[in-house]
């Protein structure tokens, strides 16, 4: 008893990967044939693992090549996502006006699927000469990831105590010193959790952006394989994909955690 | 000498849905300079209304505010606040909450001047070691000394507590009155405090003023405290009119608590009651406007 509650961390968990394994496994030699059980996937899937930075060809590397191609992309669009949002989300914030003119049409673009916003990606920088596709796929990634830290923001500056504002009233402070000593330094804990969400959604995205502009990457390679039947790498994929979503989320709440105590 | 502040017919109206409620009315006060003087009145009688009026946090409906013979217009550095809760930023250490308001006020001095003055009165209300600390290694009492150091480091023409120990236990509060009245003393401010603990009134103050209940509160009475300065807690206690003072006090509040319940509960029954007695006036009043 005592043994076993120390073990609680670790035999749960392990007890549902086996418990999803085991359906896994029934699934595929019952229901769907064409699923691959976990040791085919395991095989076909190995040199993918064992040489993760190996370059076979455009769409033949190891799987950590794909996951850093995608990174990188992510990071990019997201770094977009929270320049507009950030400031986008202490508008909304210290403006009611704002608020009136904005809110409606903001709620409206907030929950469109980035499979919608890709073509429009597309169509927006047709003009440019080269690399339509990644700036279609930063745009994506950018706007469908800006929503939580523009609300998450807004609804922190909102929330600033009125002790602090009055501090700064008394003391007059000037715009731009209120902002940075007071504003900002309050809404940071918001404005984090609004940055760990948005993440989240960069990382959701990267998967359709990659799959319609068939750029290298974890989501490209997905489509690829699916394409070539090799089904075993869609779900080699789908693991790494949520691993690193995974990381990414702890990572992002290390750093919020931080400021939320401070 | 000639008043330093001077609240004249001073009014505050809140629109609400039930029709404009009417919070103060009415309120004179003369302060002198280098005056104490403390407001003194049931919670909800809108005495914290009118502190925040003469710190500019709230607009003045009707009436003017004159401080050192200019009419107050918004919330400013001339004037020292300390705020119940003692609203330092948690983001930022003791030192450096003192300093936004220094470097706001005295931006002409050298920064070695500045520094100066946020160690000099950090260290008046006992701070020199946990300057660098920030308020949530701070203990209550502790974070409320930053507070009073950051009202008194602006060099403010007058000081405005707003129950600045009200959140204090009573052994932490008795310390921070000690810390008030010295630097209170050596700067020879002028300051308005709100307060409605009767002891804490008698013990700092000049002059007590005793608000009537609101809605529609006004100065119901004010009472002169003579103790001989400095003050020692336990002279003050001792003092022959001490309890005799604090018996007026008392009374006066009492007697304005009834007041408050036949307002609300009884409209109606008009039998004798304590509702009815008049408000002593007393030998130690003085007139409201000299």
């Amino acid at each position: 008893m005592k043994n076993g509650f120390k073990l609680d961390w670790l035999v749960l968990p392990m007890i549902g990967v086996v418990a999803v394994l085991v359906l896994w496994m029934i699934t595929s030699s019952t229901i769907s044939k064409e699923l691959p059980s976990p040791g085919k996937t395991w095989e076909s899937s190995k040199p993918y693992l064992q040489q993760p930075f190996e370059k076979r060809g455009e769409m033949d590397q190891g799987i950590l090549r794909f996951t850093w191609y995608s990174l990188v992309l992510v990071a990019k669009g997201y770094a977009i996502a929270l320049i507009l949002g950030t400031p986008l989300g202490f508008m909304l914030g210290l403006s009611k006006v704002f608020t009136k003119a904005f809110d409606p049409i903001i709620q409206v673009l907030r929950p469109v699927s980035p499979l919608a916003w890709l073509p429009l990606g597309m169509v927006l920088f047709a003009g440019a000469k080269s690399g339509v596709s990644e700036m279609a796929a930063l745009f994506t990634i950018a706007v469908c990831s800006m929503w939580p830290t523009v609300l998450n923001t807004a609804v922190g500056v909102r929330a600033v105590p009125q002790d602090f504002l009055n501090v700064a009233k008394v003391l007059k402070l000037s715009r731009t010193k209120t902002l940075f000593k007071v504003l900002i330094p309050a809404t940071m804990p918001y404005m984090f959790t609004g940055f760990r969400l948005s993440l989240g959604i960069a990382w959701l995205v990267i998967v359709a952006a990659e799959m319609l502009t068939g750029r290298p990457g974890i989501g490209g390679f997905l489509w690829q394989e699916y394409n070539a039947l090799v089904y075993e790498h869609i779900i080699l994929c789908i693991l790494t994909i949520g691993i690193v979503g995974f990381i990414l989320d702890r990572l992002m709440s290390v750093v919020e955690k931080r400021f939320k105590v401070a | 000498m000639s008043d330093y502040l001077i609240l004249s017919k001073v009014g505050k109206v809140y629109p609400s849905p039930k029709g404009p409620a009417i919070v103060v009315k009415n309120f004179d006060l003369s302060i002198k300079k280098g005056e104490f003087v403390t407001l003194i009145g049931h919670s909800g009688c809108g005495k914290s209304t009118v502190l925040s009026m003469v710190a500019g946090l709230t607009n003045v409906t009707s009436g003017g505010i004159i401080l050192a013979g200019k009419e107050l217009v918004g919330p400013g550095p001339d004037r020292g606040v300390v705020f119940q809760s003692p609203c330092l930023l948690p983001w930022l250490t003791a030192y450096e909450n003192v300093m936004l308001g220094v470097d706001q006020v005295f931006y002409t001095a050298s920064k070695e001047e500045r520094h100066q003055i946020v160690e000099f009165y950090l260290s008046v209300v006992g701070l020199s070691e946990s300057m660098q600390k920030r308020p949530s290694e701070l203990s209550q009492g502790m974070r409320q000394r930053v507070g009073i150091a950051r009202a008194f480091a602006l060099s403010p023409k007058m000081l405005l507590l707003d129950e600045p120990f009200g959140m204090l236990d009573s052994l932490t509060r008795f310390e921070l009155q000690q810390v008030l009245i010295e630097l209170w003393r050596r700067d020879k401010k002028t300051a308005l405090m709100v307060t409605h603990d009767v002891d804490e009134a008698l013990f700092l103050s000049d002059r007590i003023v005793m608000m009537t209940n609101g809605p529609e509160a006004e100065v119901g009475d004010i009472l002169e405290v003579n103790f001989p300065r400095p003050r020692e807690r336990k002279a003050v206690m001792e003092h022959p009119d001490y309890y005799k003072l604090r018996e007026h006090l008392i009374e006066f509040l009492e007697v304005h608590a009834h007041k408050k319940q036949k307002h609300s509960h009884a409209e109606g029954s008009n039998n004798s009651g304590v509702g009815q007695t008049p408000v002593p006036v007393s030998r130690m009043e003085l007139p409201v406007n000299t």
